[in-house]
């Protein structure tokens, strides 16, 4: 199996949990989802400068071929902005949970105490 | 270089200036914290005029930040059409800042005018930058900053709608990224100009991936716009923000128009070879079904602000309807309707905010409440803001709608077109007239005594936003033919190109 199969499946795996977690109804499911796309979108755009190995991405006499420096700066920069968005709406759905009592993300108020898995049919006491 | 070839950048400069000096004082003394956000507005309107001075003969500026020549650093262009999106902003801008301050909206949190400097800087970097990969950058400078000004003065509806925005412009961010990664993959360069001439060599077997880039792109540029199917995020977020910050979101949805405008005849031009114009064929539809959507909600609106959420994704219909023509006539009148639909929105919000101030409990609630002082001034105003919302004579909208029909109509699906705006100009007159007879000529029979009735101080913004729609209805000949050659220079690329590919400074 070769690696560009790996990394894309890799990819692959994380977009789908991340948006099955992503559709949930519980911000946590939610912002775990979002997390796990956003992994998913800096794989994806590391792969876009093709993948290479052993190849230095800076200019030096002695080299001939080179990895692509410009999709890792992308990526840099991706993966601050997401950190920064993930740490922000990890603050927000806890504010949103504390001050409305309702960790749903559609809307609805339900009560905390319907919260413990019965007003949906699941098992959260793990 | 002399201190005019720098002009390009001063639009993102001062606010990026502004916000953290206005964040440093704010704690101390706030009053200079104010003088420091509002002398930056108008910095911003005195470097966006200037630079439309400059461009207005149709030179396109330019500016290689950093001194990278072009398709390998970052660039900067000032064109007409961004010299006239700055102009908007800093015009918005201003009118937003002045409402707050009247209303004491800015004083229910500590960071009101540093994250409004940082939203303007995010705006006005994405109206100039010349580089996609740098278009996102921009879009989460102002996306991180909404997110701030948004939940500005809290309460749980901000938060719970709050948490649904910041999701839904995650996601929208991630699959921008997706986006971007497969064009750089395909066409191994970032700067828009050099990829649209680009595209045409991309292989036969990888003309599947460019499409799907291409309309993934475009649908990040929907979600930011608003456009139905993906709509949904807007009305439940504008209805709860701070009426001075849902004023000035009210140019957050044309930053997606903008976008379409600039990348689409750009990149997926005529000259794109297999992939030119592929997002088009999608356009029309989904632009005149949000127009249905939003007139329709105007109708049906619960409360006056939920009412001006619903115009401005009818709107935005209204204007992709003519944006979807890709020619130089519908173009240019849709960037006509776009700076009078910007401004529109922005006064309808803020009647709104006027209205629920004097209505105490019964707030914006489009349903009979109390009878306040000075109602018929009001209900002038909310008639005003209506006319122009809706698109009625003598204001600005008139003319765009006249504009947009009028150059529509030689294109293969005028039929649906002209019948779509004008059903939903109907609906819409009749939903504003509804709301404004039930606020303002019905009194509740139990009505409690009205709130302390304001001094009438804040009435400045909106009657200011509707003497500039004014302006801009007796200026329609030098604005329409401004929007003209601003829509003939944005869908002739080549032009672009040559002042971005060959700004090399030795």
């Amino acid at each position: 199996m070769s690696y560009e199969f790996l990394v894309a499946s890799a990819i692959g795996v994380l977009v789908a949990g991340g948006i099955f977690l992503a559709l949930r109804a519980r911000t946590f499911q939610v912002v775990l989802g979002l997390t796990l796309f956003s992994y998913a979108v800096n794989l994806f755009l590391f792969a876009s400068g093709r993948l290479v190995i052993g190849r230095p991405p800076i200019w030096d006499k002695a080299v001939t071929e080179y990895t692509d420096p410009l999709p890792q700066a992308l990526v840099l920069t991706a993966i601050v902005i997401t950190f920064g968005m993930t740490a922000f709406v990890v603050i927000l759905a806890l504010r949103s949970f504390l001050e409305t009592g309702s960790d749903h993300v559609d809307g609805d108020t339900v009560p905390c105490d319907a919260q413990d898995g019965s007003a949906d049919g699941e098992d959260t006491r793990l | 270089m002399t201190l005019a070839d720098h002009l390009p950048i001063l639009p993102i400069i001062i606010p990026a200036l502004a916000a953290p000096i206005a964040l440093l004082v704010m704690r101390r003394r706030r009053a200079l914290g104010i003088v420091i956000s509002l002398v930056s507005c108008l910095a911003m309107l005195a470097a966006a005029l200037t630079l439309m001075a400059g461009v207005s003969d149709g030179t396109i500026m330019a500016y290689a930040l950093g001194d990278w020549p072009a398709p390998f650093g970052i660039v900067l262009v000032a064109d007409r059409l961004a010299a006239m999106m700055l102009v908007l902003t800093a015009t918005l801008a201003l009118l937003a800042l002045l409402h707050a301050l009247v209303t004491r909206a800015d004083r229910k949190g500590w960071h009101f005018h540093p994250l409004f400097q940082f939203q303007l800087m995010g705006l006005n970097g994405a109206f100039l930058t010349g580089d996609l990969f740098n278009l996102f950058v921009f879009f989460e400078v102002l996306l991180i900053a909404s997110y701030g000004l948004m939940l500005h003065g809290q309460g749980p509806a901000r938060l719970k709608a709050g948490v649904q925005y910041v999701v839904v412009n995650l996601v929208g961010s991630s699959l921008f990224l997706i986006a971007l990664g497969m064009l750089y993959a395909l066409t191994g360069t970032l700067n828009m100009a050099d990829m649209g001439l680009r595209v045409a060599a991309v292989a036969p077997e990888d003309q599947g991936l460019l499409r799907i880039a291409g309309l993934l792109l475009v649908s990040v540029f929907a979600l930011k716009a608003a456009v139905a199917p993906l709509h949904l995020w807007l009305p439940r977020t504008y209805a709860v923000s701070t009426p001075a910050v849902a004023a000035l979101f009210a140019i957050m949805t044309k930053v997606g128009v903008y976008s379409i405008i600039r990348v689409v005849p750009q990149v997926f031009g005529e000259s794109a070879g297999a992939a030119a114009w592929v997002p088009a064929p999608y356009l029309l539809p989904a632009a005149m079904v949000s127009a249905g959507v939003g007139f329709a909600g105007v109708f049906v609106a619960r409360s006056l602000s939920e009412q001006a959420a619903y115009a401005v994704i009818g709107s935005t219909g209204t204007l992709l309807i003519a944006v979807a023509g890709w020619t130089p006539e519908s173009l240019g009148a849709a960037l006509y309707y776009l700076a009078h639909s910007t401004l529109a929105a922005a006064a309808l919000f803020m009647v709104a905010d006027v209205t629920a101030r004097r209505r105490g409990a019964f707030a914006d609630s489009a349903s009979p409440g109390p009878a306040f002082a000075g109602r018929g001034g009001i209900a002038l105003l909310f008639m005003a803001a209506a006319i122009a919302a809706t698109g009625l004579p003598p204001l600005s909208g008139f003319i765009g709608k006249l504009l947009i029909l009028k150059s529509v109509a030689g294109l293969p699906d005028w039929g649906w077109a002209w019948g779509v705006i004008l059903v939903t100009t109907f609906i819409g007159v009749v939903g504003f007239a509804r709301v404004g007879s039930a606020v303002f000529w019905k009194s509740a029979p139990d009505s409690s005594a009205p709130a302390a009735s304001t001094s009438r101080r804040d009435l400045a913004a909106p009657v200011l936003a509707l003497a500039l729609l004014a302006a801009l209805s007796a200026g329609a000949g030098w604005a329409s033919a401004y929007a003209d050659a601003a829509a003939a220079q944005v869908l002739d690329p080549a032009q672009s190109a040559a002042a971005v590919l060959t700004e090399r400074t030795p």
